[in-house]
């Protein structure tokens, strides 16, 4: 008897922890969102959180927590591994994303991958305005100067390749390369951008710089970013997200996350006990 | 226990096995030379401008110019002319229908349907070229009551089939994971991220493919005995009988005055193929997949 009382307690305050988190103005609701690959096996189990505007969100957690999974779904990427299944409901903008045309979801959330991946045929200028060929929208050439521009200078790429817009992408540095698919994320002025361990495969010095990228773009963007590296969420981000095991652990300001965790298990993956 | 041999013997054993590779692998390349070597000795002299322009001689033409110790006049124009015709036509048939079975199997890889082709495709590939003429004899000689180049595009467009479906397959499915879902992230359609991204990005290897394709039906004779049975002619009508350059060495090899013939059109047959390869190898390694 006295043991479920605790347990009860536990899971109050479990909630409580939560609840300082939620933050007003929420872009992005996950409502009791669980995926799974395998049929009875959850990666994610029952994800609740508000996401909010122009704001920088960090998922962190150990490998194989469910950390990328998640952020996988809020793009409908995971409609192309038939496998997989998603319950709950993810709302943007106060819309069930899970309901809507899967073209229209990606355009509103831009994804940035772990590795670097611009289109190998496509020229610089080219891979910048992807996004528009790829859905078919011909602008007139003045317009697409000036977004490819404005894209690049945003990722601070512009005066490196100002004079190689017509080289290939791929000749690019990965740092740069990196950027260059952060710019063509962009190009379609997404409401969120997903990011993916966007610098896991990156030097210090090109991580650095996408760093301060991240932080201009707040101004603009609604930045979600899973990150493996505790140091690089404490940097950037406004929020934070412990997962762990497929569940969301803890969710706070980053500031209070890091200074005072709330939960035993994330304060151990803080200091480095597992992970 | 055994003792271990001696150093200097096992040294001894490891250079004897080096050798006896090296000797085979020497053997094997011997009878390839030859063959060039032979080609080349006996067919250089027949080429020359005619030999592009004109028809192939008649027999006493070339008894005339034997006797008299003359090159053979004339040359292979209407097999070039009719390889190239059916060629062209068997690519227009074969490569876009080919490519579209090769991205079906890359994006579908396990369904049963998928399955089936690809046992349907190793079987088209492993089957005998005379009986795919033989198929296309039945299907199309007999129904129109006329041998034609139609028919014998139809034959080596069938042949071709399996080579390009296979080759587009394994290009795509070479092709980064990634670069699927950076196309689906930006929100494209998946028709438009195929034809957009992976095929573009996998230009190289599709062009090799096709190539080699057309390089290894190119020297086909039994489908065209049946099809196509050849004519002394020039003729781009695709409804009628049509020559070739493989028909046509069958043909100067049953006439005992062409026998010269045969060695030159072997060596264009030899040439052309010889440079499609190298043509397939460099766009193969310039476009080759990053």
């Amino acid at each position: 008897m006295e043991n479920t009382i605790t347990l009860k307690k536990q899971t109050v305050e479990n909630k409580k922890y939560m609840s300082t988190a939620i933050p007003e103005d929420p872009i992005l609701q996950l409502k009791k969102v669980s995926i799974s690959y395998t049929a009875g096996k959850n990666a994610v189990n029952n994800v609740n959180a508000d996401i909010r505007k122009k704001c920088i969100t960090a998922i962190m957690g150990p490998s194989g927590c469910g950390k990328s999974t998640l952020l996988r779904a809020i793009n409908r990427m995971h409609e192309l591994y038939p496998d997989i299944r998603i319950s709950g409901e993810i709302l943007m903008n106060n819309r069930n994303i899970l309901k809507m045309n899967p073209m229209e979801v990606r355009r509103m959330a831009g994804m940035v991958f772990q590795r670097p991946n611009p289109f190998p045929t496509m020229s610089i200028y080219e891979n910048v305005l992807a996004g528009y060929k790829l859905n078919g929208i011909s602008l007139p050439k003045k317009e697409k100067d000036e977004l490819v521009e404005t894209c690049l200078t945003n990722v601070g790429l512009w005066n490196e390749v100002k004079d190689s817009l017509l080289k290939k992408g791929t000749f690019l540095s990965g740092g740069q390369q990196q950027r260059l698919c952060i710019a063509r994320a962009l190009a379609l002025k997404p409401e969120v951008l997903l990011m993916d361990e966007p610098t896991s495969a990156l030097d210090p010095i090109a991580t650095n710089r996408i760093e301060e990228l991240l932080l201009q773009l707040k101004n603009e963007f609604t930045i979600l970013i899973v990150t493996h590296n505790m140091s690089q969420a404490a940097r950037i981000s406004d929020y934070s997200m412990f997962m762990y095991l497929g569940e969301l652990i803890e969710y706070d300001k980053t500031q209070n996350m890091f200074t005072n965790p709330k939960d035993k298990r994330t304060e151990e993956y803080l200091n480095g006990q597992f992970g | 226990m055994k003792p271990m041999s001696s150093l200097t013997y096992r040294h001894f054993k490891d250079r004897l096995f080096f050798w006896t590779v090296c000797i085979f692998s020497a053997l094997t390349a011997i009878p390839l030379i030859l063959i060039i070597w032979e080609v080349v000795k006996k067919g250089y002299k027949q080429i020359n401008l005619n030999f592009f322009t004109e028809t192939a001689p008649s027999t006493l033409d070339a008894m005339l110019a034997r006797n008299s110790g003359e090159l053979i006049p004339g040359g292979i124009a209407n097999g070039i002319t009719g390889t190239l015709l059916m060629v062209v036509i068997a690519s227009l048939l074969a490569i876009p229908t080919g490519i579209l079975g090769g991205i079906y199997l890359s994006e579908k890889p396990k369904t049963w349907f998928s399955i089936l082709i690809r046992f349907l495709t190793d079987l088209v590939q492993g089957s005998p070229s005379i009986v795919i003429g033989i198929i296309a004899y039945s299907w199309i000689v007999k129904p129109l009551g006329s041998y034609s180049a139609l028919a014998g595009s139809i034959a080596l467009s069938i042949m071709m089939l399996p080579l390009i479906i296979r080759s587009t397959e394994e290009t795509l499915k070479m092709l980064p994971g990634s670069l699927k879902e950076a196309g689906l992230a930006l929100g494209a359609s998946y028709t438009r991220v195929i034809l957009k991204v992976l095929l573009p990005s996998a230009f190289g290897g599709l062009f090799t493919g096709i190539l080699l394709a057309i390089s290894r039906v190119m020297g086909e004779t039994a489908p065209l005995m049946l099809t196509a049975l050849g004519s002394s002619a020039i003729n781009w009508d695709i409804l009628k009988p049509t020559s070739a350059v493989p028909l046509l060495i069958w043909e100067f090899y049953n006439d005992p005055n062409l026998i010269d013939m045969i060695w030159s059109s072997s060596l264009f047959l030899l040439l052309s193929i010889l440079l499609l390869n190298i043509i397939a190898k460099q766009v193969a390694r310039k476009w080759k997949i990053q």
